[in-house]
C-alpha cells in the first residue's frame, strides 16, 4: 500500500484487517482502547433497557487486531463507562460508582468505590486519564458535581469544589493536568468553567471569536500541552491548554458536534492537527484553513496515541499520523534530498545500472552521503511495511560501505529495534506500537504487556535475541510463567511442579519460594512445598513455611540452614502457635532449637528453662539450676540452703553423687559459716573452705579451724600448708614451733623454712632447716642462707648437681672459701 | 571508618556506651579525639550499675546478647518511669540477632530505640594476623552448641575471598570449620557474578577447629609473645607494661607488633634467648651512640637530626622489654616455673603420671593460682583421656574446697566440652547425648550427635602424639637457639599438633595418609577434590597460606607456623575468632559469681 500523502502532511494506512466478525454496530457498544497498541474492550448489549436474562451485557476483549483474548457475561451492575489503566487492566465504572477491575483475560482483580456521594447521586458520565501518577479516574454525577481519583492503586477520593449555578449537565468537559495539579475543564453553553481542588473560575480562550457561539466538543491532546474547543457554529478552536496561547483556529461546515474528536500530534513537532469524527466523516483540520476529509464506510473509533491516532471499524484499523520529516524529504515526489537519491542509488544499483554511480556521486559531491544515510535509517524507523523497511535499510547499508567513519550503532539498533516491532505487531499478536511508542513505553514494559498477555516464548526469544541480562529478562519471564503455571488447576502437582523445575532449573535470579507463595495464594499448599523443595536458600523456605502453618517442616529448614535467626524465629513463632506441652514436645524432638531455646530462656525465661528441664527429665541440669540459683538469685541463708537442697536432690535423681556430696557439703559450710559470723561477727559466708580454715587460725581461733578441718575431712597436707602459712602471716612463730612440733608433717619441714624465709624470719627458718630431710638439706641451707652448711652437706651426699647448685649460689666477694671447698670435693670426685 | 557513619546520625551531644570487650578494638581505631569530633561528649564502660549521664542522647555500642539487651532496656524503662525523654541507638557489632529485637520487643522498648549494625569483622593485629576479637566464640559454640557466629566468620572468609582470593584449596578439620566452610561456599555462589577472574594472593586456606588440639593451648607458653601474653594480657595488641615493667610509676601502653624494631626481632625467640639478645642489642646501641665521638661539628648535627631520634626510640623500647624479661623472670622463679614446665613435659610424654598428679594436688591444695590448676588439671585429662576416678573427684573436691562450690558447675562446663573427664567406659554419655542418639534418623538431629560427640570427645592424644611424631626423640641437648623443628616452642619437649597437622595436610595436599589421625581426630576433615597445584613453578612466588582457628590461636602456634613458613618458604596469614590462650580458655569455662 502507497502512503497517502496530503498537504497536511499526514498519512493514513492500515494496520490490520479487524479479525473480530463484529455483527453489532460500534455504536452500539461501549468501547475501550488501550493506548500504546493496546487491547480493545467492548461491552455490547449495554445500552438495552430490558433486561432479561438472556440478553445480559457481554464483555469482550479482543488484541488491536481483533484477535479475541477472552469474554464474559456482565452479572454486575449498568456501566457506565469502561478504560484502560497503564499497567493494562480494564476498569469498568458502574453508575453506583463501583468500580470493577478485571484483567485482560477478563478476569476479576478487584473493585474499588467512588465514594457515598457519586453512589447517592449515580454516575452521569466518567473518564479514564493518564498522568505521571498513574492511572485516575473522574466521575460527573447526576447532581453536577464531580469527584476524581488521580491514582487508582492509591485511592484517594477528591470532590471537587461546585460549578456556581450550574442546573443541567455540562456539555463537554475534559481532565486537564497541569504542572502535577489535575483539574476539570467545562463547558456551560458559551461559558468555560475550571476547576481545580478548591475553586471554580470562568475562563475564556484568548482570541476566540465573540461569535463562536456554545462549546459542544472538547479535545485534550496526549500530553496534555493543547486543547481544541468545537462550537455550534462548526468553529474549532486550538490552543494550548494553559489557555494562555491560541494556535489556530478552523471553521467546517458541519455544526453537529463531532461524535469523537482527537488530537493528531507527534513529540518534538512543530504540526498540530485535530482530528474529528462524525458517523461517516472524518476530518483532520491544521493550523491552516486547509482541511482533509476522509470518508468513513462505517463507525469508527477514535484512539489517540502519542504520535497519531488509530481508527478502528467493524472492517479496518489504520493509523493517521503526520508525515516524519525523514520519511517527507525521501518519498515526497521527485524529492533531491540525500536519503531519496540514496535509496534510489541502491534500487539502480540492484538493477546493475550505471545510474546508481551518477546518484551517489551526487550525493557525495554534496559531501551529504552520512546525512542519507542517517535519513534513511530514520525512515526505515517510522515504515510499518516490513519491505519498505528493508528497502531504507537496504540503502542505508548500501550508502555506509562508502563512508569511512560512519557509526554502526543507529543501523545496528534500529535493526535489532525494528525486528521486535514487526514480531509483535504481527497479526496474531496485534501490538501495533510504532517506533517513537516503542522508544516511549521501553523495553522493559513491553516485556511486561507480553507477559501480562501469557505471550512467554515470544518474550522470552525478544530477551534473549535482545542478549538481555538473564536476571531482568528470561528469568523474570520464567518466574512469571511459572506463577501462571501453579494456577492451572487441571494439572496435578507433581505435574506442575515438576514442569516448573524442569523450565527454570537452576536459572539465576529464579525464586522458587515466590512461586511457591503463589501457589499458596491459590489454595495449592502441597504444590507450594514442592515448589519450595526447588529453593536453594533455606532462608527463603521458612517464612512462606510458616506462613503455611507448615511449622515442623520450617523448623527442619531453619535448622539447616545453619541460622540461628531464623531457627529463633521460628522457635518463637511455635511458641505462640502452639500451647505449652506440645511446643516443648516438639523442641524433643529438635536439639539445635531446643539448646537456642534454653539459651533464651536462660536470660529471659528462667521459670521455662526450669520446665524445660522438668520436661526432660534432666536432673543434672536442673541441679546446676538450683547451685546457679543458690548463688545468682538467693540472698539469703535459708534460701541458699532450700536451693542447694533442691540441688542435692536432684544430683541424686541424676545418680551424681560426687555433686549431691559437694553440695552437702556446701549446706553444712553455709550453715557453719553463718554461726561463724553470728559467733565471731566477722564475714565469712562465701568463702571457700579453703578461705574460712585459714581465716580461722588467722584470728587465732585454733579450735574451731580444727573443728572444720575434721569436719570435712579436709586432707592433711593442706591443712599444715593452709595453717602455717596463715601462722606465718599472724607472725604466731611460737604456735607454729607448737604445730610443727604436734607430729610429723606430711609436707616435710622445708615448706616451714620457706615460709618463715617469705616473712623474712631466718632466725625462725633456722630452726626448720634443722629439722628437713637429708634429700632437701641442700634446698633448706641454700634459702636461709647457710652457704656453707649447704656445701657440707652436698659434699656429704657426693651429689654433683646439689654442688653445682650451690657453686652457682657463690659470689666471689663474700663466699670463695665455699666454693673452694666445693671445688675440691668436685676434683676429689672426678679422682676416684 | 565505619563507626563514623553511625554517629552523625545522632546529631548533637551525645554519651556512648561502649561494651569493654568493645573498648580495646574500638580503641585501635577511633582514638577519644575522633569521637570528641563525632560530638561524643562522655564515654562510659557497659557496666552493671546505674548510669549517671545527663546527655539526652544516649549511643551503646555493644555485641549483640541479650543480657546488653536488657541493660539498655533498663536504662530505657527508668527514664520512662521518671518521665524523662532521651533519643536511644543501639550500635550492634558485627550484627544484630533476632532475639535482640525480640528481647526489646519484649522488654517494651522496641520503638524507643534506633538500631545499626557495625559490620565489624577483621581486625589487622599485624603484618599476618587478623582477628575477628570475637573470644565469645569459644564459649558459645564449643560450650553452649551455639551456631550463630558460623554466619559471621563465614562472611569475614568471603571478605577476604573478595579481596585476596579466590581461594583455590580450603583444607580443614573440625565440624565447626566444615560449616563455616559450607556457608562460605553459599555465599561464593551468591556473589559467583561479581568476581573477576585475577591472580589470587591468597591460593591456600586452613580451618581449624579449636577442640582438634586443645593440648598446645593447655600448655605454658615459653616463646617470648606468648609469653608476655601469658604474663601481661596482650589485648589486641597491645599490652600495658606496669610499674614494675617500666621502673617508673607509671604505665605505659606498648603496641606490640612488627613495626616494633626490638618486639618484632624477639617476638619468635624462646624465652632463654631472649635476654642474650637483648643485651647484645644494648652493646649494639651503645656503639651507635658511642659512634659520636670523633665526630666533628657537622657529623654530630647529622647525627642528631636523623639518627638520634631512631636511637632513642629504639632504647625506649629496648628498657622497656628487658623490664618486661625482668618482671617475667620475678614472677615465673617465684612459683618455681622450671617445676610446672617439667610437670608440663611430663605430661606430654606420658611419664611420672602419678608424680604429676601430686604435684598439681599440691598446687591446687596451696591456692597457687585457680586457674593454672584448673589449666593442669584439664591437661593431664586431654593427654591422659580423662583421669582415673579416683583423681577425678579427690583433685575436684580439692578445686572446691579451695576456690568455692560454684565450680561445681565450672566442672560440668569442663566435662561438656570434654576438656576435664573421667575414663570410665561406657558411662561417658550423659542423659542429654543417649537421647540424641535415638533420633540420629533425623538429618538435623543426626547434625547434633555429631556436635555431642565433639562435645565430649574423646582426646586420643597419646594416640596421636605417636603417630606424628609430636614428642621429638632428644638426642642430646635441645639447642634453642638454633631451632630445628616447631617443638622450640615448646623447648623442644613438644611439637604443638595444631601446627604439625596443618604441615602434614599441606604437604601431602590432602589427608592421604592420614587416615588413622583423621579417625583419632574424630574426623570431620575435608580438602578440595582436586587440589589445584601451582600451575607455574618458575615463578618464584611465595605460597600464601591462610591458617584460620575457630575459638581462637594462641601466639605459640603463630610463632611456631611462622617458623614453619620460613622453613619450608611458605607466607603464613593468620585469621583467628581471638587470640587465646590456656588462662583465657579456663576463664571461657568458669562459672564465677557475678
Amino acid at each position: 500500500m502507497s502512503p497517502l500523502v496530503c498537504l497536511l502532511c499526514c498519512r493514513k494506512f492500515e494496520l490490520y484487517s479487524m479479525a473480530w466478525n463484529l455483527k453489532e454496530d460500534l455504536r452500539d457498544c461501549l468501547v475501550a482502547a488501550a493506548p500504546y497498541g493496546g487491547p480493545i474492550a467492548l461491552l455490547k448489549n449495554n445500552f438495552r433497557k430490558e433486561k432479561s436474562p438472556g440478553s445480559r451485557p457481554l464483555l469482550e476483549i479482543y488484541s488491536a487486531s481483533g484477535v479475541p483474548l477472552a469474554s464474559v457475561l456482565w452479572k454486575s451492575g449498568q456501566v457506565v463507562q469502561l478504560g484502560w489503566t497503564a499497567s493494562e487492566d480494564l476498569l469498568c465504572i458502574q453508575e453506583d460508582g463501583t468500580v470493577l477491575i478485571y484483567n485482560l483475560f477478563c478476569e476479576f482483580k478487584r473493585h474499588f468505590s467512588m465514594g457515598n456521594e457519586v453512589l447517592q447521586n449515580h454516575v452521569r458520565e466518567a473518564k479514564v486519564f493518564h498522568t505521571e501518577y498513574g492511572t485516575g479516574v473522574a466521575i460527573l454525577t447526576g447532581a453536577h458535581r464531580f469527584s476524581l481519583a488521580t491514582n487508582i492503586d492509591d485511592l484517594k477520593l477528591r470532590r471537587m469544589p461546585e460549578v456556581p449555578g450550574l442546573q443541567k449537565l455540562p456539555s463537554c468537559w475534559a481532565v486537564l493536568s497541569q504542572d502535577r495539579v489535575t483539574i476539570v475543564l467545562l463547558a456551560v453553553g458559551q461559558d468555560l468553567y475550571l476547576l481545580d481542588n478548591t475553586s471554580c473560575s470562568v475562563v475564556t480562550p484568548p482570541g476566540i471569536s465573540p461569535h463562536a457561539g456554545a462549546y459542544v466538543q472538547m479535545a485534550v491532546s496526549f500530553n496534555y500541552c493543547y486543547l481544541a474547543l468545537f462550537t455550534d457554529t462548526g468553529s474549532i478552536w486550538m490552543g494550548t491548554s494553559s489557555l494562555k496561547e491560541k494556535l489556530g483556529e478552523f471553521s467546517c461546515d458541519f455544526r453537529a458536534p463531532p461524535r469523537q474528536m482527537v488530537w493528531c500530534t507527534r513529540p518534538r513537532s512543530k504540526q498540530r492537527a485535530v482530528v474529528a469524527a462524525w458517523d461517516r466523516r472524518l476530518l483532520v483540520a491544521g493550523n491552516s484553513q486547509e482541511c482533509i476529509q476522509f470518508v468513513l464506510d462505517e463507525d469508527s473509533y477514535l484512539v489517540p496515541e502519542l504520535d497519531g491516532v488509530r481508527i478502528f471499524s467493524r472492517a479496518t484499523h489504520e493509523f493517521l499520523h503526520e508525515i516524519p520529516e525523514a520519511s517527507e524529504e525521501i518519498f515526497k515526489i521527485a524529492s533531491m534530498a540525500p536519503g531519496a537519491l540514496l535509496l534510489e542509488a541502491q534500487r539502480e544499483y540492484e538493477k546493475e545500472s550505471q545510474k546508481a554511480d551518477e546518484y551517489l556521486r551526487e550525493i557525495k559531491d554534496q559531501n551529504l552521503l552520512s546525512e542519507a544515510v542517517r535519513q534513511c535509517i530514520e525512515a526505515a524507523g517510522y515504515e510499518h511495511e516490513p519491505e519498505t523497511q528493508k528497502s531504507l535499510l537496504r540503502a542505508a547499508s548500501f550508502g555506509k560501505c562508502f563512508l569511512d567513519k560512519f557509526p554502526p550503532e543507529s543501523f545496528v539498533r534500529t535493526c535489532r529495534d525494528l525486528r521486535v516491532l514487526n514480531a509483535i505487531r504481527d497479526y496474531q499478536i496485534g501490538i501495533p506500537l510504532t517506533f517513537a511508542q516503542y522508544k516511549q513505553l521501553t523495553i522493559e514494559v513491553l516485556l511486561d504487556r507480553l507477559v501480562l498477555r501469557r505471550l512467554y516464548p515470544l518474550a522470552i526469544r525478544i530477551c534473549e535475541y535482545l542478549r538481555l541480562s538473564e536476571f531482568q529478562g528470561v528469568s523474570r519471564i520464567l518466574a512469571h510463567w511459572a506463577c501462571y503455571k501453579v494456577q492451572q488447576k487441571d494439572k496435578s502437582d507433581e505435574e506442575v511442579a515438576h514442569a516448573i523445575n524442569q523450565k527454570l532449573g537452576d536459572t539465576p535470579g529464579i525464586s522458587y519460594s515466590e512461586i511457591a507463595a503463589r501457589a499458596y495464594d491459590c489454595g495449592r499448599t502441597e504444590l507450594a512445598i514442592k515448589l519450595l523443595e526447588y529453593e536453594p536458600r533455606s532462608g527463603e523456605q521458612v517464612p512462606l513455611l510458616l506462613k503455611m502453618k507448615k511449622s515442623q517442616l520450617a523448623l527442619n529448614k531453619a535448622i539447616e540452614s545453619g541460622d540461628t535467626d531464623l531457627v529463633y524465629t521460628v522457635v518463637l513463632h511455635l511458641k505462640n502457635e502452639l500451647n505449652r506441652g506440645t511446643f516443648f514436645m516438639t523442641l524433643q524432638k529438635q536439639p539445635v532449637a531446643l539448646s537456642l531455646y534454653r539459651q533464651f530462656c536462660k536470660h529471659q525465661e528462667l521459670e521455662t528453662l526450669k520446665d524445660l528441664y522438668n520436661q526432660d527429665d534432666d536432673h543434672q541440669e536442673l541441679g546446676n539450676f538450683h547451685v546457679h540459683s543458690s548463688y545468682s538469685s538467693e540472698k539469703r541463708i535459708e534460701g541458699r540452703v532450700a536451693a542447694l537442697q533442691n540441688a542435692v536432690d536432684e544430683y541424686y535423681k541424676a545418680k551424681n553423687e560426687f555433686a549431691a556430696k559437694a553440695t552437702e557439703d556446701q549446706i553444712k559450710l553455709l550453715r557453719m559459716q553463718r554461726r561463724l559470723q553470728d559467733d565471731l561477727d566477722k564475714p565469712y559466708v562465701d568463702y571457700s573452705l579453703h578461705d574460712t580454715v585459714y581465716g580461722l587460725i588467722l584470728d587465732g581461733n585454733h579450735k574451731r579451724a580444727e573443728h572444720l578441718y575434721r569436719d570435712f575431712r579436709v586432707p592433711d597436707k593442706r591443712f599444715w600448708w593452709l595453717k602455717i602459712g596463715a601462722l606465718a602471716e599472724r607472725e604466731d612463730w611460737e604456735e607454729m614451733e607448737k604445730f610443727s612440733k604436734s607430729k610429723k608433717s606430711p609436707i616435710g619441714y622445708l615448706p616451714f623454712v620457706e615460709i618463715c624465709m617469705k616473712h623474712h624470719n631466718r632466725h625462725e627458718a633456722r630452726k626448720y632447716a634443722a629439722r628437713v630431710t637429708p634429700e632437701q638439706r641442700v634446698k633448706a641451707h641454700i634459702l636461709v642462707g647457710e652457704l656453707d652448711q649447704a656445701a657440707d652437706a652436698a659434699i656429704e651426699h657426693k651429689n654433683e648437681t646439689e654442688m653445682n647448685l650451690v657453686l652457682s649460689k657463690c659470689t666471689a666477694a663474700t663466699d670463695s672459701s665455699v666454693a673452694e671447698k666445693i671445688n675440691r670435693a668436685k676434683a676429689q670426685s672426678l679422682k676416684k | 571508618m565505619l563507626l563514623c557513619l553511625f554517629l552523625p546520625q545522632l546529631p548533637g551531644k551525645k554519651d556512648l556506651f561502649i561494651e569493654a570487650d568493645l573498648m580495646s578494638p574500638l580503641d585501635r581505631i577511633a582514638n577519644v579525639s575522633i569521637l570528641k569530633q563525632h560530638d561524643v561528649d562522655k564515654l562510659y564502660k557497659v557496666e552493671n550499675k546505674p548510669i549517671v549521664s545527663t546527655s539526652d542522647q544516649l549511643c551503646f555500642l555493644v555485641r549483640p546478647r541479650i543480657t546488653n539487651m536488657k541493660y539498655v532496656a533498663d536504662i530505657v524503662n527508668a527514664d520512662k518511669a521518671t518521665g524523662r525523654s532521651r533519643k536511644y541507638k543501639i550500635i550492634f557489632s558485627p550484627q544484630k540477632f533476632y532475639t535482640c529485637e525480640l528481647v526489646l520487643e519484649e522488654e517494651g522498648i522496641y520503638g524507643d530505640v534506633t538500631c545499626d549494625e557495625w559490620a565489624f569483622y577483621l581486625l589487622p593485629l599485624d603484618d599476618d594476623l587478623l582477628s575477628m576479637e570475637l573470644p565469645e566464640f569459644f564459649r558459645d559454640y564449643f560450650l553452649e552448641g551455639d551456631q550463630r557466629w558460623i554466619s559471621t566468620v563465614a562472611r569475614a572468609l568471603q571478605l577476604l575471598n573478595s579481596l585476596f582470593g579466590p581461594f583455590t584449596n580450603t583444607y580443614g578439620i573440625g565440624r565447626c570449620a566444615k560449616m563455616v566452610y559450607e556457608v562460605w561456599r553459599e555465599l561464593v555462589e551468591e556473589s559467583e557474578g561479581d568476581s573477576q577472574a585475577r591472580r589470587p594472593e591468597i591460593s591456600h586456606v586452613f580451618l581449624m577447629d579449636r577442640d582438634v588440639d586443645y593440648v598446645t593451648a593447655l600448655c605454658s607458653q615459653v616463646v617470648y609473645e606468648g609469653l608476655v601474653d601469658d604474663t601481661f594480657r596482650i589485648k589486641c595488641g597491645s599490652v600495658d607494661f606496669g610499674p614494675d615493667v617500666t621502673s617508673s610509676d607509671r604505665s605505659f601502653k606498648v603496641l606490640l607488633n612488627a613495626q616494633d624494631k626490638v618486639f618484632s626481632e624477639i617476638r619468635n625467640e624462646h624465652f632463654s634467648n631472649v635476654f642474650g639478645f637483648l643485651s647484645q642489642k644494648a652493646r649494639n646501641l651503645q656503639t651507635q651512640y658511642d659512634r659520636r665521638r670523633g665526630m666533628d661539628i657537622k657529623q654530630i648535627k647529622n647525627f642528631v637530626s636523623q639518627e638520634l631520634k631512631g636511637l632513642k626510640q629504639e632504647h625506649r623500647l629496648l628498657s622497656l622489654h628487658i623490664g618486661a624479661c625482668e618482671s617475667i623472670m620475678k614472677k615465673k622463679t617465684k612459683q618455681d616455673f622450671q617445676e610446672l614446665l617439667k610437670t608440663e613435659h611430663s605430661l606430654l610424654e606420658g611419664f611420672d603420671i602419678r608424680e604429676s598428679t601430686s604435684y598439681i594436688e599440691e598446687h591446687i591444695d596451696r591456692q597457687v593460682s585457680p586457674s593454672e590448676s584448673l589449666r593442669l588439671m584439664c591437661l593431664l585429662s586431654v593427654t591422659e583421656n580423662g583421669l582415673i576416678p579416683k583423681d577425678y573427684r579427690s583433685l575436684k573436691t580439692q578445686y572446691l574446697q579451695s576456690y568455692g562450690p560454684e565450680h561445681l558447675l565450672t566442672f560440668h562446663n569442663l566435662k561438656r566440652i570434654g576438656l576435664l573427664t573421667e575414663q570410665a567406659p561406657g558411662e561417658t554419655l550423659t542423659a542429654v547425648e543417649s537421647k540424641v542418639s535415638k533420633l540420629v534418623t533425623d538429618r538435623a538431629a543426626g547434625k547434633l550427635t555429631d556436635a555431642f560427640n565433639s562435645l565430649a570427645r574423646k582426646s586420643n592424644f597419646r594416640g596421636i602424639s605417636k603417630k606424628l611424631g609430636l614428642i621429638p626423640r632428644v638426642d642430646g641437648e635441645y639447642n634453642l637457639k638454633v631451632p630445628r623443628d616447631m617443638a622450640y616452642v615448646f623447648s623442644g619437649a613438644y611439637v604443638p599438633l595444631s601446627c604439625k597437622i596443618i604441615e602434614q595436610v599441606l604437604e601431602r595436599q590432602g589427608w592421604l595418609g592420614l587416615e588413622e589421625v583423621v579417625r583419632l581426630l574424630n574426623g570431620n576433615e575435608f580438602a578440595p577434590t582436586e587440589p589445584v597445584t601451582e600451575e607455574n613453578p618458575a615463578r618464584e612466588t611465595q605460597r600464601v597460606i591462610l591458617a584460620v582457628f575457630l575459638g581462637g590461636c594462641t601466639f605459640s602456634e603463630i610463632s611456631a607456623l611462622r617458623f614453619l613458613g620460613k622453613e619450608k618458604g611458605y607466607k603464613f596469614i593468620f585469621l583467628t575468632t581471638a587470640i587465646t590462650s590456656s588462662a583465657r580458655l579456663m576463664d571461657a569455662m568458669l562459672e564465677a559469681k557475678v
